[in-house]
């Protein structure tokens, strides 16, 4: 019964209530789609997409419009880290679109890779393209749907990738059927013989060690790329075994070029990514089964 | 209530004397609403399952939700209408009983055949929507038929008197209603951080198969 108010809710054309901004933010576009309250927000220097009501949450995504290159988060400076460990993804796969700062930045980087983008909420792609200078190609291919039933899908088909990133996000958090050790699996099971995974986490959170138990049944050992600066984690897995630090080290000088109009400090990349174990072992890892993964945050 | 015999000073002569029938008399409200509102949370408890069975075939989308809810509304409306007919043939205890058996027996194959079903559906069906309504309904629709049946069953059993009977089903549709609030909170709150899908499941079976056991119990004693 809860469920069917919730819905009704959510369905409900209401007109969101307006909400008192902060002097400094200006309110460009404010939505609610199916899954989310969209809000596309003018701060000082920069232009930011937030899946909340009030406009002093966390931000989604954001761009500075005078420098569109220049990653204004850390945590997508980071997510580049996924280029050390694969040295020419041709095909790539984007969970959550967001503004498209990651899917924009791949397929500038990547010049002959193709990029497919999955995204649940037509409302985010709309918004992309209109404010943060989004556009689709033939290499920059949007899906409109669920990252697990797109995945799913794919496996049935010949198509493999070479790197995926995992960034599909709500309001909230990850949703829970992206972070079961099955999801994970079957991600694993659609990259290449020397396949990446890049996943966008939090590092400061009660679910840390059931996550990184799950990536760790799933994958093996993986990267774990934290900095002092963000409270992100990144989580770099590998269908084959993990790179050396002087693999690494040679990646990053091969890029350090091209990912300086991006503000991505990619030479100091390799020695920040960690093989070691830093969490609670004995946590349970997240299945289709038992996935409680929001109520184990708090 | 059987009519004890009064003595010359008009009481009853021994305390216990009525006792036990007074005690019958509350004892099957007790029994049938309490069975009701394990069925109203069993109901709205795994409604909520559903969800998390659904995802990972067929994703957490709205329409996943508008595809189980749907099945569950339909099934329950089917429900009714098929309990309120079974029971116009000689109701008894016995029979609501057999009801709740058959519920927990039907639950059982949530847990070993959702996996191929959804298999099966989402090889066939490319669009989500139709896939999670076509997957919903093989896997909800029995056990929520049976469940809905309770509801008119109960009123049945416990209507004695025209004048009484929107009272009776008042507080059936209260106690049943309530079971759905607290199974849809108990589920989401804790069981799912507590159990796996399939344990919690089982563990509604076995609700249902002791409610079933509880009724078989009680018409019998009053037979005795």
């Amino acid at each position: 019964m809860i469920l069917r108010a919730l819905l009704a809710l959510a369905l409900g054309a209401a007109a969101a209530t307006a909400v008192p901004s902060h002097a400094d933010v200006d309110v460009l576009h404010r939505e609610r789609s199916l899954y989310q309250t969209i809000l596309v927000t003018r701060q000082p220097g920069r232009l930011c997409l937030q899946f909340s009501r009030r406009t002093d949450r966390r931000n989604q995504s954001c761009m500075n419009p005078q420098y569109p290159k220049r990653m204004v988060f850390t945590y997508t400076r980071m997510m580049m880290a996924a280029l050390l460990l694969h040295p020419a993804p041709a095909k790539v796969l984007v969970a959550g679109l967001g503004g498209g700062t990651l899917p924009t930045a791949l397929g500038e980087l990547l010049p002959t890779a193709t990029v497919d983008i999955v995204e649940i909420d037509p409302a985010v792609l709309a918004v992309a393209k209109e404010y943060f200078a989004f556009a689709p190609s033939d290499r920059l291919r949007v899906h409109i749907g669920d990252a697990r039933v797109f995945v799913k899908r794919r496996l049935r088909s010949a198509i493999r990738y070479d790197l995926i990133m995992l960034d599909a996000y709500s309001s909230d958090y990850i949703p829970e059927h992206l972070m079961t050790a099955e999801f994970l699996e079957e991600t694993r099971a659609l990259l290449t013989e020397r396949g990446v995974v890049a996943a966008n986490t939090f590092s400061t959170s009660h679910l840390y060690d059931h996550e990184s138990e799950t990536y760790r049944k799933a994958f093996g050992l993986f990267f774990n790329f934290k900095t002092a600066v963000s409270g992100n984690r990144i989580i770099l897995a590998t269908n084959g075994s993990p790179p050396a630090p002087a693999e690494l080290r040679r990646a990053a000088a091969r890029w350090q070029r091209a990912l300086k109009p991006y503000r991505v400090p990619i030479d100091d990349y390799p020695q920040l990514l960690s093989l070691e174990v830093d969490w609670d072992t004995s946590k349970r890892p997240l299945t289709d089964q038992y996935a409680p993964a929001n109520l184990l945050r708090e | 209530m059987n009519g004890a015999a009064k003595n010359k000073n008009g009481n009853v002569p021994h305390r216990l004397a009525g006792f036990p029938s007074i005690r019958r008399a509350m004892l099957k409200p007790l029994i049938v609403n309490g069975l009701a509102f394990t069925g109203g949370f069993t109901i709205m408890s795994l409604e909520l399952l559903g969800g998390r069975i659904l995802a990972p075939w067929f994703g957490s989308s709205i329409y996943v939700w508008g595809s189980i809810i749907t099945v569950f509304m339909l099934s329950l409306s089917l429900g009714y209408l098929l309990g309120g007919r079974w029971s116009l043939r000689s109701p008894t205890l016995a029979k609501f009983g057999a009801i709740f058996v058959v519920a927990a027996a039907i639950l059982l194959p949530t847990i070993h055949c959702a996996e191929p079903i959804m298999v099966y559906v989402f090889e066939r069906l490319e669009d989500p929507r139709y896939g999670s309504l076509a997957a919903a309904l093989a896997l909800f629709v029995a056990p929520t038929v049976v469940l809905g049946a309770i509801s008119p069953y109960s009123v049945r059993l416990l209507v004695r008197q025209r004048e009484e009977s929107g009272k009776v089903a008042g507080t059936l549709y209260f106690v049943s209603t309530l079971g759905s609030a607290l199974g849809t909170l108990a589920t989401s709150f804790y069981f799912v951080l507590w159990f796996e899908i399939d344990s919690i499941v089982l563990g509604l079976s076995g609700a249902l198969l002791t409610c079933g056991a509880i009724a078989f119990a009680t018409h019998r004693w009053q037979l005795s």
